[in-house]
């Protein structure tokens, strides 16, 4: 069993929160379309890593879901954004932003900048 | 927040055994399905975009993995399959489970009963508000028995004055007599107390009001008496109306005002009173003015930021300036602060007593473990090749050791409830059991014992499952498989399994050994010279309200009714028994005193009241002199006995008939000296005492000797039936003597008889021990006894092999058992009456004793040894 960086599985959860927030109720599949399109080959390989990452972040309650019908007729299951999952996703947001700041900051230092 | 509800929904889950397989494969398919089509949009056949599909998504297997590991707890599960393993191993070898769970049983039963009797009598807190800042006050010098603290007049000095305390409430424990409530008649004993006694303890009634300060109003205040919950439910069936009627306490009516509540005894853990009247009441209220009597037991709380040490330098200080304004009465003695609830320094006594049980119940223990330990690691190395597999299997060690762990906790957890449901039953019946002497004690399993029950499983589960888990880590999986189950190579001069058995049979000599130092001391103590003879003597005690001559010629009449009961062989009367508690030094003083302040007294013996042939009835011998007589009167000279151990302080060699001394305001002259005797307890060295003719010593309370050859119930009809001619409507309590005494025997006999069950149960442990490495030793090399036999080696050559090694071992555990309970004779003086280790009973007693269990242990492999049969033995295999 390979372990996954948690940075890798923290990315993910926040692409998959940001991806229902903004386009609404949407099943694995479509959740791993959308954050394909965006982010390019993360998920390319290994959709299915996307499951355990929505089981868990409706264990935290960050999501809810329910059973809908697809567009090709089947079941599939619906994942919306809940009120804890909107604060969440604002506290996510901010901690990353501030993060990539502080380590963009780093990567600008110059040698003489230091001396 | 959010990983504490995620941790929940895993337990759920976990615990619901729920598995959302079902809806992880579905929302699979759903997306293998969407993905392919849109393959199949993008222009792929079929086949291509399923392939593609599938790709894209990863491995299934991998991805259902994660998702039960998100979903559930891992951890949990592994332990539950081990458990089920460990269960499943167990369940295959009942015998080695039934003789290991036995095993633990014992060893963790008996220490949860230790400890559960420790918990009740030492660190429960007592039933009152703020326990820990409860003290009682005690003078100086350390006394056994029931020394008592002030005087009433000195006990309001003390509250006045004092400048440390926030409150002083005093009780007088010794008032009994008879209750009776409409036709019920019933003996019952309790405190006198001060008016501020409830308050000062905080407790609150559970029905009607208790006594309170404001109830002090001078000893003309109303009688009150507030009952105890047994006394309100055995003699009044808990009968709520029994607020507000009258009981009468011997002849004086009481008002009942209230039941205190249910958990509330006082501050005694043992001797519990069954009601409390405010201490002006008192039917002997004579002692509220008198500083002579010391009556009260005090109790104190502590201002807050106020030093134990400092209250004491405070109180003492009051004592001193006492003792100056009034020096006949007050002695000045410094005080001390002690915590209530043992009687006093019983307490050091008690404690001692169980933290040395305590010690050798662990041991017990500790021998259980080793037991075991070998039990597991004879096991594990029968399993050697089953691990060896696994591990080459590719299991990782600490996975085997887990698995090894697991079966030890699972064996300590058994065998840990069945000691807990044991210990439980064992503390209800002791808690049932109410033996009157000591007093009930409220023996119960609480909280703090289950805890302590847990952690002694735990701990000795880790001790004996580390063996076998040590074995296997050193383990090398290809030398197992190469080698097989016999190990010939394994023959070093003491392996482990030799070192576990080793112990076990030295801890179960040292606790054989114990017990028969116990038994052997109260033996001893039963035949320890007392002074007088309970054997064979009946006590029936009187109160008599006459006075002066009147009581004289009642006393004497009564003495002669008595006497004319047939089969009565010699009878007196004495004002108090010996071993009844109540007994309090009396100053006296050399002739010519005229000062009788407590300084000028020579000597504070005991002093009791006694009728002619006393002596006779009691069995105390007169060494020489003459008894006194009824001529002995108020007209004719004073005169006193004494016993030997007086003579000697005060006259030394000289002979002390003729001597005198003041007592009482009169000048004695001695007559008689009679053999010393104890008072209060058999370990006692005996001390000073006198004894006075009731004739010139008037004393209301009258307990009658009487020596018989008749049956005891029979006398004790005779009596009882020739007495109550004097008094018809009192109750006169007869009982014989040594029954009266059971209380001051009871802690040798509890002694006795708990290091006789520890014995006990060391010796089966023992036997266990040896037969289970002889049986094993036995199974384990029946092969090569077979050949052995075979080849024609000779029975005592098979036998060496057999047994020779636990035989060995048991010499040697013997041998060091009983060197260290030589050497540890002072930790078993804290739990016996004069422990003597070196007693030559003792020794070979248990020689004999580990010597006949080991015989015992190995017959049976022995004879399993003797009758192998090389040629079935060797078709085998």
């Amino acid at each position: 069993m390979k372990q996954k960086s948690d940075v890798q599985q923290g990315t993910l959860a926040l692409m998959v929160l940001k991806t229902v927030d903004v386009v609404g109720p949407l099943h694995g599949y479509g959740i791993a379309r959308r954050i394909e399109q965006i982010s390019g080959d993360l998920l390319s390989v290994n959709q299915g890593t996307l499951y355990p990452v929505l089981l868990r972040l409706e264990q935290e309650g960050a999501i809810a879901s329910e059973w809908g019908p697809s567009e090709n007729n089947r079941r599939a299951r619906f994942y919306r954004l809940t009120r804890a999952g909107q604060t969440l996703l604002k506290a996510e947001k901010r901690d990353w932003e501030q993060t990539a700041a502080i380590i963009a900051r780093f990567f600008d230092v110059n040698a003489k900048d230091l001396a | 927040v959010r990983a504490l509800r995620r941790f929940f929904t895993r337990v759920l889950n976990f615990a619901g055994m729920r598995r959302g397989d079902e809806r992880l494969r579905e929302e699979m398919e759903s997306h293998l399905a969407a993905q392919t089509g849109e393959n199949i949009r993008a222009g792929m056949g079929l086949a291509e975009a399923r392939r593609h599909a599938g790709l894209k998504f990863g491995t299934v297997q991998a991805v259902r993995e994660d998702y039960r590991a998100e979903e559930g707890l891992p951890l949990l599960e592994d332990l539950l399959l081990d458990i089920r393993y460990a269960l499943r191993v167990l369940w295959k070898s009942p015998a080695f489970t039934l003789v290991a769970t036995f095993t633990l049983m014992v060893g963790i039963g008996a220490n949860v009963v230790v400890f559960g009797v420790i918990n009740a009598v030492l660190l429960r807190p007592l039933e009152v508000s703020d326990p820990d800042n409860l003290y009682q006050i005690r003078l100086k010098p350390w006394t056994s028995g029931k020394a008592l603290t002030t005087s009433y007049p000195a006990f309001e000095d003390y509250l006045q004055r004092n400048t440390t305390v926030t409150g002083l409430a005093g009780y007088n424990g010794f008032r009994g007599g008879r209750l009776r409530w409409g036709n019920t008649v019933k003996r019952a004993s309790g405190y006198s107390v001060t008016g501020n006694y409830f308050e000062f303890l905080g407790v609150q009634p559970q029905l009607g009001r208790l006594i309170q300060s404001a109830d002090d109003r001078g000893s003309n205040s109303a009688p009150y008496m507030v009952l105890s919950d047994s006394l309100w439910r055995t003699a009044f069936n808990a009968d709520p109306s029994v607020v507000g009627s009258t009981v009468r306490l011997g002849k004086d009516p009481f008002t009942v005002i209230g039941v205190a509540p249910a958990r509330f005894h006082g501050t005694e853990r043992f001797g519990w009173p069954d009601y409390w009247i405010p201490v002006l009441n008192d039917v002997d209220a004579k002692y509220l003015q008198d500083r002579k009597g010391r009556p009260l037991t005090v109790l104190g709380r502590l201002k807050p930021g106020v030093t134990p040490e400092r209250a004491v330098e405070d109180l003492s200080a009051i004592a001193a300036q006492l003792a100056k304004e009034y020096p006949t009465t007050d002695t000045g003695v410094p005080l001390r602060l002690i915590r209530p609830g043992l009687q006093g320094d019983a307490r050091d006594v008690i404690r001692g007593f169980l933290y040395g049980v305590t010690g050798l119940t662990l041991l017990v223990l500790v021998a259980a473990c080793a037991n075991l330990a070998s039990l597991f690691a004879a096991r594990a190395a029968d399993r050697n090749r089953e691990l060896a597999l696994r591990v080459a299997l590719g299991a990782s060690r600490w996975r085997l050791v887990r698995q090894l762990m697991t079966e030890a906790m699972v064996v300590s957890m058994v065998g840990g409830a069945a000691g807990l449901v044991t210990a439980s039953l064992l503390l209800g019946a002791l808690n049932r059991w109410q033996s009157p002497p000591p007093g009930q004690v409220a023996v119960s399993a609480d909280t703090r014992v289950y805890v302590a029950a847990l952690i002694l499983t735990l701990v000795s589960g880790l001790l004996f499952g580390m063996i076998p888990a040590r074995q296997v880590w050193q383990s090398s999986p290809l030398q197992a498989m190469k080698r097989g189950a016999v190990d010939p190579t394994r023959r070093h001069l003491l392996s482990l399994q030799d070192l576990l058995l080793g112990a076990q049979i030295a801890i179960c000599t040292l606790l054989v050994s114990a017990s028969f130092v116990a038994v052997r001391g109260m033996v001893r103590m039963l035949h320890a010279p007392l002074g007088f003879q309970p054997q064979g003597a009946m006590l029936a005690e009187m109160a008599v309200s006459e006075e002066g001559d009147v009581l004289l010629e009642k006393r004497k009449a009564m003495l002669e009714a008595v006497r004319s009961i047939p089969g009565v062989t010699a009878a007196g009367m004495v004002s108090k028994v010996p071993f009844t508690g109540g007994l309090r030094g009396i100053p006296i003083f050399p002739p010519g005193t005229t000062e009788f302040t407590l300084n000028n007294s020579v000597l504070e013996p005991y002093g009791l009241a006694i009728s002619p042939a006393y002596f006779e009835a009691a069995g105390t011998r007169l060494l020489s002199g003459r008894d006194i007589s009824w001529h002995d009167t108020v007209q004719t000279p004073y005169v006193a006995i004494v016993n030997a151990t007086l003579a000697r302080n005060m006259w030394g060699a000289a002979p002390a008939i003729g001597q005198r001394f003041i007592v009482f305001g009169h000048l004695r002259e001695v007559v008689g000296v009679v053999e010393d005797s104890k008072y209060n307890e058999i370990a006692e060295s005996p001390p000073p005492a006198f004894y006075l003719p009731f004739s010139q010593y008037e004393q209301a309370n009258t307990t009658f000797v009487v020596r018989s050859q008749r049956a005891q119930n029979e006398m004790a009809a005779a009596l009882e039936r020739t007495l109550s001619g004097f008094a018809p409507d009192a109750l006169i309590p007869v009982q014989s003597w040594p029954e009266a005494m059971a209380g001051a025997l009871f802690p040798s006999r509890a002694a006795a008889s708990g290091l006789g069950v520890l014995g006990l149960l060391a010796a089966m442990l023992a036997v266990t021990g040896i037969f289970g490495m002889a049986a094993y030793n036995v199974s384990r090399r029946m092969k090569e006894l077979g050949i052995r036999v075979a080849l024609g080696a000779r029975t005592k050559h098979v036998m060496s092999t057999a047994v020779g090694r636990p035989i060995v071992l048991l010499g040697i555990g013997s041998f060091a058992g009983l060197l260290v309970c030589v050497l540890a004779s002072r930790l078993l003086g804290q739990i016996v009456y004069q422990a003597n280790t070196r007693d030559p009973v003792v020794v070979l007693g248990a020689v004999l004793t580990m010597a006949l269990l080991g015989l015992a242990a190995s017959a049976i492999p022995a004879l399993r040894a003797l009758a192998v049969d090389p040629s079935k033995l060797m078709r085998e295999e």
